[in-house]
C-alpha cells in the first residue's frame, strides 16, 4: 500500500501556471491604461499575438514530441504573447504582430528546448527581430485612441500611408529624441505634447500590477527596484548636468517601457539572474543602458536591447555572486 | 524570576507552515504482545546480543550491550519471554532488516528495581557512564548516543542548548513532554551543565506552544538556576534544525563539516534531557519514549508513552486505526520523516512521531515541470545555498559541481521542494547525489587499501625475494670459502705430515685404541689426528 518514498510529503501550493496567471493578472491595470490611452488596437494585438503564440508553441511541441497539455496549459506562453503584444505599437499590423510572436515562442524558447531552457527572454526575441525587419510598422504609435473602425482599416491593411499618417503620432521618447537632434531643448520637446499624460498613467498602471506581484513575493523586489535605480541614477545625474538637454529621472520613469520593463520583462525567471547579488546588478545593468540606449543609441526606446544584452551576462552573474553558505 | 531573554540572532529563509499540532497529554500504551527491540537503535555499531531463545527478561533488563565506544546498550521495556532473534524489518528509510530481539510479553510488567543517585555528587565520567548503561540516545531523531555528548573532551563547553523548537507540522511530543514534565525535563538540563561544565543553558521553544513555555517559565523560576533561560524563539520551519537553533540562539553559525562543539555548543532534545535524568538519578534505562500519533489518516491523534519496541500497528489501534487503507505511515514529520513500508515495524528510540496521511493529503504524483529558475528555492533555502544550481548539477550527474556548490551543507529540510511551482523533487536529487558521491568515495577507500595492500604484498616479496638471495649468496660464499680452505689443508697436509698412508695410520690408530683401552683410559676423539 505505502510506497516508501521521499521527504516532504506534503502538496505543494504553488505551480508555474498559478505563478505566470497571477503576472498576467498584474497587467491588467496597465493594459488597461493601454487600451484606454490608444483604442482597441492594443486588444487586437493581444488576440492576434496569444493566438500566434498558442499555435507556435502546440506545433513545435508536438514537432519535439512533447506532451501538448502540461505545456499549453501553464499559462507561460500566454505571457510570453502578452509582454511582447504590450510592447508593440497600438496600430501595428496584424501579420507583424503574429509573425513576431510566433519568432519568440519558436527561436525565443521552443528551439533552445521549451520552458526553462532559454537563456533569452522569448518576448523580447520576438519584438527585436520585428522592431529591426519593420521599423516603419514599428512606428505606429498614436497620440490618442483610435475608433475601432480605423484601428481595424489600419491592422488589417485597408488603410493607404496617408491615412496612417493621419493618425500616428510621436511618443514621448520619440519626441525628445527627434526635438533634441534639432537643437531644441527638452521642454520644447516634450512640454505639451499630446499623449504625454497618458503614458504617465499607463506607466503607473504597470507600477501598481509590479508591486503587487512584489507584495505578493511573486516576483523578487531586487530587479524592478535595480531597473528603476539605474535608469534614475542615469538621468539624475545627467539631468543635473545639463537639464535642458537630458530629460529628468520623472520622464523616465514614466515613458516607454520603463515600468512595463521593470517589473515584468526584466523579471523573466528563465533568462534572469537567480541571486540576490546577481538579480540587483542584473537589474542595474539593464537600467543603465536603457538609459544609454534612449540618450545616445539608434532606437528611441531600449528596454528590449538592454534586457536582451544583460541575458548574456547572466551565467556569469550567477557563477561569481553566489551568497554566503551558513557556517562558512 | 526567569528573566525573557530574546534570540539573539534569526536564520535566512525557512518556511511558515500549518502546524497541524496535537494538544493532548500523554496517555500510557497498552502494553502490546509483542516487543520487537532492534539492536542497532542508534548511530554507531550496533549492540552485541546478551540474551538467548526461551530466556525471561524484566523490564529494564540489559539485551544487547553495547560494542566499541560509539554504541549503546539496549534493554527490554517490559517482562515476558525471548521467542526470537532474528533479522526483522525496521524503520529505516531503506526498508531494510536487522538483528532484533523479539519479546512476548507476560502483562506482568515486572522491571528491575531503580537505583537512585546524586548525580550532582558524581564526576562527569561516572556520570556518564550511567547516561551509557542506561542506553541513552538523542530523541529528537538522530539517535546519537547522548553520552559522547556529554563528553567535550579537551573542548570548551559554554552553552547547553535544548531544542524544544519542534517545528515540524503535526509532532507534538516535545511539546506534551514540555508542559507536562517541565522539572524533570530542567532537572537533566541541570545534570547536563553539570557533565560539560557549561555556564548557561539556552532552552528554545517555539512561540507557538505557549503552555509549554508557561511550564518551563515556572519550573524554572521554583529550581531557581539563573543559569537556565527559556527562550521564546519564532516559528518558522526549520527553526528546530541544530545549526538554525543555534543561529536564532546565539547569532552563531556552526563551522561547515563542523560540529556544535566546534563553538562551545552542545545541543540536547528535551526528551533526551529527562532520559539523561532518570538514567542518573534513579539507574533507569531509557525504554519507553513519547510518540505522537497523529495525522489526518488516524481516527483518534493522540500522544502516548511508549515501551520501545511496540509495533506500530498496535500504536495505530490505540488511536482509533486508520481512517483509509491507502494512508501513507511517515515516522517523523511530514517534511524530514520517511514512510514506512508497513505497520509491522517497532516503535524505536529516534520515533518521535507516527504520522499517517491519506493519499489526498499527500504531495500528487504529477510529472515535475521543468525548472523556471524563479528563484523561490533560494529564498528558502536556511543554509543559503542555491537549490536549482544543485539540483541542475546533481540530474547532470555532475557531482563535483553539486560539490562546488556545497551540495554538503544540505541538512535536507525539504522547504526548496515545498515552494518549487514546477514540482520537482528537490531533496531526493540531493539525496541521490549525496548517495552518489558517499559510493564514489567508499570505492575509492576500497580501491586505494587494495591497492596499497598489493603494493605492500609485491614488496615483501620482494624483500623476501631479496633476502633470501642475500642468505642463499651467504651460504654459497661460506661453502666457497670452506672449500678453498679445505683445499688450502690438503695442500699442505703432505708437507707437514710425512705419514701419509692411510692404511698405515689406520693401524697406528687401532693399536693406540686398544693401549688405552688396557690403560683404562678414554679412548682419544675420533677423527682427530694424533
Amino acid at each position: 500500500m505505502n510506497q516508501p518514498l521521499s521527504s516532504p510529503h506534503l502538496p505543494v501550493r504553488p505551480t508555474v501556471g498559478g505563478l505566470m496567471r497571477r503576472v498576467l493578472l498584474a497587467m491588467i491595470p496597465g493594459a488597461a491604461a493601454m487600451v484606454i490611452c490608444f483604442g482597441i488596437g492594443v486588444l487586437i494585438n493581444l488576440l492576434v499575438a496569444l493566438a500566434a503564440a498558442l499555435a507556435t508553441e502546440a506545433a513545435l511541441l508536438r514537432l519535439r514530441d512533447r506532451p501538448l497539455k502540461p505545456f499549453l496549459t501553464d499559462w507561460t506562453a500566454v505571457l510570453t504573447a502578452a509582454l511582447f503584444a504590450l510592447a508593440l505599437p497600438p496600430l501595428a499590423p496584424w501579420w507583424l504582430t503574429a509573425i513576431g510572436a510566433a519568432i519568440a515562442i519558436a527561436l525565443g524558447k521552443q528551439l533552445y528546448g521549451g520552458l526553462g531552457q532559454n537563456p533569452f527572454n522569448p518576448a523580447m526575441v520576438g519584438y527585436v527581430v520585428v522592431l529591426i525587419s519593420f521599423p516603419t510598422e514599428m512606428t505606429y504609435w498614436t497620440q490618442q485612441p483610435t475608433g475601432i473602425t480605423a484601428t481595424l482599416q489600419a491592422q488589417f491593411g485597408q488603410l493607404g500611408a496617408a491615412g496612417l499618417d493621419g493618425l500616428t503620432g510621436a511618443t514621448p521618447l520619440d519626441a525628445l529624441r527627434s526635438g533634441l537632434a534639432q537643437e531644441r531643448i527638452v521642454d520644447e520637446a516634450v512640454g505639451g505634447l499630446a499623449g504625454r499624460g497618458g503614458w504617465a498613467w499607463i506607466n503607473g498602471g504597470f507600477l501598481l500590477g509590479g508591486l503587487w506581484l512584489v507584495f505578493r513575493r511573486d516576483i523578487s523586489w531586487r530587479i524592478p527596484a535595480a531597473v528603476l535605480a539605474g535608469i534614475g541614477a542615469m538621468a539624475l545625474l545627467f539631468w543635473l548636468i545639463d537639464g535642458d538637454r537630458h530629460a529628468s529621472p520623472w520622464f523616465h520613469w514614466t515613458s516607454g517601457a520603463a515600468m512595463l520593463g521593470a517589473f515584468f520583462i526584466a523579471t523573466d525567471p528563465v533568462s534572469g539572474a537567480t541571486t540576490p547579488r546577481g538579480k540587483l546588478i542584473f537589474g542595474a545593468g539593464i537600467g543603465v543602458l536603457v538609459y544609454l540606449i534612449r540618450t545616445w543609441g539608434g532606437y528611441p526606446d531600449g528596454m528590449a536591447f538592454a534586457v536582451l544584452l544583460m541575458n548574456l551576462t547572466v551565467p556569469l552573474l550567477d557563477a561569481h555572486t553566489q551568497p554566503r553558505v551558513y557556517g562558512r | 524570576m526567569n528573566a525573557v531573554v530574546k534570540p539573539l540572532g534569526h536564520f535566512p529563509g525557512g518556511l511558515h507552515l500549518e502546524a497541524h499540532k496535537l494538544d493532548a497529554p500523554i496517555r500510557d500504551a497498552d502494553i502490546p504482545t509483542r516487543l520487537i527491540v532492534p539492536v542497532s537503535q542508534h548511530v554507531g555499531q550496533p549492540a552485541k546480543v546478551m540474551v538467548e531463545v526461551g530466556q525471561r527478561v524484566v523490564g529494564g533488563q540489559m539485551l544487547a550491550a553495547a560494542e566499541g565506544y560509539v554504541s549503546t546498550p539496549v534493554h527490554a521495556a517490559t517482562s515476558g519471554s525471548i521467542v526470537a532473534i532474528e533479522e526483522r524489518p525496521v524503520p529505516h528509510p531503506s526498508g531494510l532488516s536487522a538483528a532484533s530481539v523479539v519479546i512476548e510479553t507476560d502483562g506482568l510488567d515486572e522491571h528491575t528495581p531503580d537505583d537512585p543517585a546524586d548525580g550532582f555528587a558524581m564526576d562527569a565520567t561516572t556520570l556518564r557512564n550511567r547516561v551509557r548503561q542506561a542506553g541513552v540516545v538523542g530523541l529528537g531523531g538522530a539517535a546519537f548516543p547522548s553520552f559522547i555528548k556529554l563528553n567535550p573532551g579537551s573542548s570548551v563547553v559554554d552553552t547547553l542548548v535544548l531544542n524544544g523548537a519542534e517545528c515540524e507540522p503535526y509532532i507534538s511530543c516535545d511539546q506534551a513532554l514540555m508542559s507536562e514534565r517541565p522539572e524533570a525535563i530542567l532537572q537533566g538540563a541541570q545534570l547536563i551543565l553539570h557533565a560539560l561544565g557549561a555556564r548557561q543553558c539556552l532552552f528554545g521553544v517555539e512561540d507557538n506552544k505557549p503552555k509549554a513555555i508557561a511550564a518551563l517559565r515556572q519550573a524554572a523560576d521554583t529550581l531557581g538556576d539563573e543559569r537556565i533561560r527559556i527562550v521564546t524563539v519564532p516559528t518558522r520551519y526549520p527553526q528546530g534544525g541544530e545549526k538554525q537553533l543555534i543561529q536564532t540562539l546565539t547569532g552563531r553559525e556552526v563551522p561547515s563539516h563542523g560540529l556544535p562543539l566546534d563553538i562551545g555548543i552542545v545541543c540536547h532534545n528535551p526528551g533526551t534531557a529527562l532520559a539523561v535524568r532518570d538514567a542518573v538519578t534513579r539507574g533507569r534505562p531509557l525504554t519507553e519514549r513519547v510518540v505522537t500519533v497523529t495525522g489526518p489518516g488516524v481516527a483518534s491523534p493522540c500522544n502516548l508513552r511508549v515501551r520501545i519496541g511496540t509495533p506500530v500497528s498496535e500504536l495505530l489501534e490505540q488511536a482509533g486505526g486508520l481512517v483509509d487503507p491507502d494512508c501513507r505511515l511517515i515516522m517523523g514529520g511530514p517534511m524530514m520523516g520517511f514512510a514506512l513500508a508497513n505497520a509491522d515495524v517497532p516503535v524505536i528510540k529516534a520515533t518521535n512521531c507516527i504520522l499517517a496521511l491519506r493519499p489526498q493529503d499527500l504531495r500528487p504524483e504529477t510529472p515535475a515541470m521543468p525548472c523556471i529558475r524563479c528563484g523561490a528555492c533560494a529564498d528558502v533555502c536556511p543554509a543559503g545555498l542555491l537549490p536549482q544550481q544543485l539540483y541542475w548539477h546533481a540530474r547532470a550527474e555532475e557531482f563535483d559541481k553539486a560539490q562546488d556548490y556545497k551540495l554538503f551543507d544540505c541538512i535536507e529540510c525539504g522547504c526548496c521542494a515545498q515552494v518549487c511551482p514546477s514540482h520537482i523533487p528537490l531533496v531526493q536529487y540531493y539525496r541521490f547525489a549525496k548517495t552518489e558521491i558517499w559510493a564514489d568515495e567508499r570505492a575509492r577507500r576500497k580501491a586505494d587499501v587494495a591497492r596499497q595492500r598489493h603494493e605492500s604484498r609485491l614488496a615483501r616479496l620482494e624483500r623476501e625475494e631479496a633476502e633470501k638471495k642475500a642468505a642463499r649468496e651467504a651460504k654459497k660464499a661460506a661453502l666457497r670459502a670452506r672449500a678453498e680452505q679445505q683445499a688450502q689443508a690438503s695442500e699442505a697436509k703432505p708437507a707437514d705430515k710425512p705419514a701419509d698412508d692411510p692404511v698405515a695410520a689406520a693401524i697406528a690408530r687401532a693399536k693406540a685404541k686398544a693401549q688405552a683401552k688396557q690403560d683404562g683410559a678414554p679412548p682419544p676423539a675420533e677423527g682427530t689426528d694424533p
